[in-house]
């Protein structure tokens, strides 16, 4: 049997498949022509489809994302990447003020049909610059989608759901997902806004997406006991999102803990969270809680950061307060 | 290039330039009144003394061309075309508004004329021009994408990266700087540095600067720029010496300027400066054409339903 792909040639393949099937896709970006992407997600695709439509930016992120949404407005279908997550900060006007808001601010009259393909990836000393994730900010903004695949299939199928997306999606990658297959490759298609079952349980619900989701499904190798049986269910993206997967399992189990990436306070578990009581208040034998990364900037020294960000071992330890509370 | 001068002579030129510039005039000075009635809420911000730069350059663009503008943008939009009738309506809050009520007055928009939309973030516009004229480039549908945007814009970020794509790709796009003399309440000049040519030159950007109240030369800048930009030879920067004869906002009581300084405007007035060119008889019969159409659009505006409060969640996605 062929081997699957990776998460990096599944992206790949979605943008060369995308480009392939409509000459309104284009993507650009620093060094994502002749270089192929910092990582190497579009390797090949400027050689296939040429300079034009595969096309290297000068270091001018908000430029560069203002001009793929005004070539949003003006009939093309953009993918513009902004290499590290934490370089939205130097193009939210274009992101947050323009994209964000033309269709509503025009009553209709525009769409916007731009990916701001993006990766992030805390753990690697990537330092306070290189590791945020943002992408809790992102879905705070109506008018944004937020895609977060956590696997290779996901982060195919998504990709294309967001190239053929009429609103502007923030796609975010996960750079140590990037050498990854998944485990279950040929798995039915889901659209954006399902959650998936990744792991099935009975004694809480792990509510979670991006890296995490492998890191919880680790976290599992410590747990003897109490915590050692969660539904792990991955959201897939944060827009759109039915949580009705999520309530009807948080419902069962009677427990419920999210886990993300991104710092806690203020972060997107405590709107998952505040949206799963609303739901399954009545069914709750225990806390419904959230875990995630300190609120401090991204470490750089390897100690301070596996402090710092949720792992499989304290992940393990939340399992077990959870499942005992 | 198809113009109303190669269509109808100088004479007809000028009359249609006059025209435009009569009925941004009579449309500014409703806003200004309505604004005051309490009709227009939030903020709105008029052109008046600026409209030779909007029937100008508005002029040397065909109709499928794109424009980006700017927080002072009715002008621009009644130059390409708006139905003045919908802006009021807009700028009225009404569902017939061209944008649903969702808009007003900073954010008016007609994507069908090619009108992307004006901003309230001073320099956005032109990234987002320089991305039109990039699709234009990629589709090869022939068309120029035009950014109006103020000389304070030129200090901002977006200005420099917007030109910087616009040259290093050859962009088909027409950067035109309305040099109204004041950035807000500060005057243009308090910030020093080069002169609006001498930055565009250094850019790569041919660059040109014309009297912003007289709209012939501004069309005929424009035109040049937008006949080089759709041959594939690239961006140009228009500057358009203006002046701006109100506040930066309707209610801005203007005490950094000087009753010298207001008694000077009427010499750059566009519309008087026309007149003599264009015969008075024929200017005032176009003034009066252009107030009764404004009364009109106003009267049907102030006529229209509001929005129904359900749909205020319509139009966030697509």
């Amino acid at each position: 049997m062929p081997e699957t792909p990776r998460y990096i040639e599944a992206l790949g393949q979605a943008m060369a498949d995308e480009m392939e099937r409509d000459d309104s896709v284009i993507t650009l970006g620093v060094d994502v022509g002749a270089a192929g992407g910092v990582y190497g997600v579009t390797k090949g695709l400027q050689e296939r489809f040429g300079p034009e439509r595969v096309r290297d930016t000068p270091i001018a992120e908000a430029g560069v994302v203002g001009a793929a949404v005004g070539a949003a407005m003006a009939g093309l279908r953009p993918i513009v990447e902004i290499m590290y997550m934490d370089f939205a900060s130097v193009c939210l006007d274009p992101i947050v003020n323009q994209a964000a808001k033309l269709r509503y601010m025009t009553g209709g009259g525009v769409k916007v049909p731009v990916v701001f393909r993006t990766q992030t990836g805390g753990g690697r000393s990537g330092g306070a610059q290189h590791s945020q994730s943002l992408e809790g900010m992102l879905a705070h903004f109506p008018g944004l989608r937020v895609f977060c695949p956590a696997d290779a299939r996901d982060a195919h199928d998504l990709l294309v759901a967001a190239v053929r997306d009429d609103s502007p999606v923030c796609f975010v990658e996960n750079r140590r997902l990037y050498p990854r297959r998944s485990e279950d490759w040929d798995r039915d298609s889901l659209p954006p806004g399902l959650p998936r079952v990744v792991r099935q349980g009975d004694e809480l619900t792990v509510v979670t997406w991006g890296r995490m989701v492998s890191e919880t499904t680790r976290a599992l190798e410590h747990v003897e006991g109490p915590g050692a049986d969660p539904e792990i269910i991955d959201l897939r993206t944060l827009v759109p999102l039915d949580l009705s997967l999520v309530s009807d399992s948080v419902s069962r189990t009677g427990r419920c803990l999210v886990v993300h990436e991104a710092v806690e306070s203020y972060g997107p578990g405590a709107e998952i969270v505040a949206r799963i009581i609303d739901q399954a208040l009545y069914y709750l034998d225990g806390p419904v809680e959230r875990f995630g990364a300190l609120p401090t900037p991204v470490p750089y020294s390897p100690t301070l950061e596996a402090e710092m960000l949720p792992t499989h071992e304290s992940i393990a330890r939340r399992l077990t307060a959870v499942a005992t509370a | 290039m198809a113009s109303a001068a190669t269509a109808t002579g100088p004479a007809g030129e000028l009359r249609d330039l006059y025209g435009t510039m009569a009925r941004i005039r009579a449309f500014e000075e409703r806003v200004a009144k309505h604004f005051r009635d309490g009709d227009i809420h939030g903020f709105v911000h008029v052109s008046i003394g600026q409209e030779a730069v909007a029937a100008g350059a508005c002029a040397a663009l065909q109709r499928d061309d794109l424009i980006t503008t700017t927080h002072r943008g009715h002008g621009h939009c009644i130059a390409k075309g708006a139905d003045p009738e919908r802006m009021f309506a807009e700028l009225f809050g009404r569902a017939t508004g061209l944008c649903g009520g969702k808009g007003g007055s900073m954010h008016i928009a007609d994507p069908a004329l090619g009108i992307l939309g004006a901003n309230g973030i001073v320099g956005a516009g032109i990234p987002l021009a320089a991305g039109a004229g990039l699709a234009a480039r990629v589709r090869g549908d022939g068309r120029v994408a035009l950014a109006f945007f103020g000389e304070g814009a030129v200090h901002c970020g977006a200005f420099h990266e917007g030109v910087t794509l616009a040259v290093a790709w050859s962009l088909p796009v027409v950067f035109v700087c309305e040099n109204n003399g004041y950035a807000e309440f500060t005057r243009s000049d308090a910030w020093g540095g080069p002169t609006l040519i001498a930055r565009a030159e250094s850019y790569g950007l041919p660059a040109n600067s014309v009297a912003g109240d007289d709209p012939i030369a501004v069309r005929s800048a424009v035109a040049e720029a937008a006949a080089r930009a759709r041959a594939g030879e690239g961006p140009c920067f228009v500057e358009a010496r203006a002046v701006r004869f109100a506040g930066h906002y309707e209610g801005d009581p203007q005490q950094y300027r000087s009753e010298e300084e207001f008694a000077a405007r009427e010499q750059h007035d566009p519309l008087l400066l026309s007149r003599d060119g264009l015969g008075a008889e024929l200017a005032d019969e176009l003034r009066r054409a252009a107030e009764e159409e404004m009364d009109d659009a106003v009267a049907a505006a102030l006529d229209a339903p509001y929005p129904e409060p359900a749909t205020v969640r319509d139009d966030v996605y697509a």
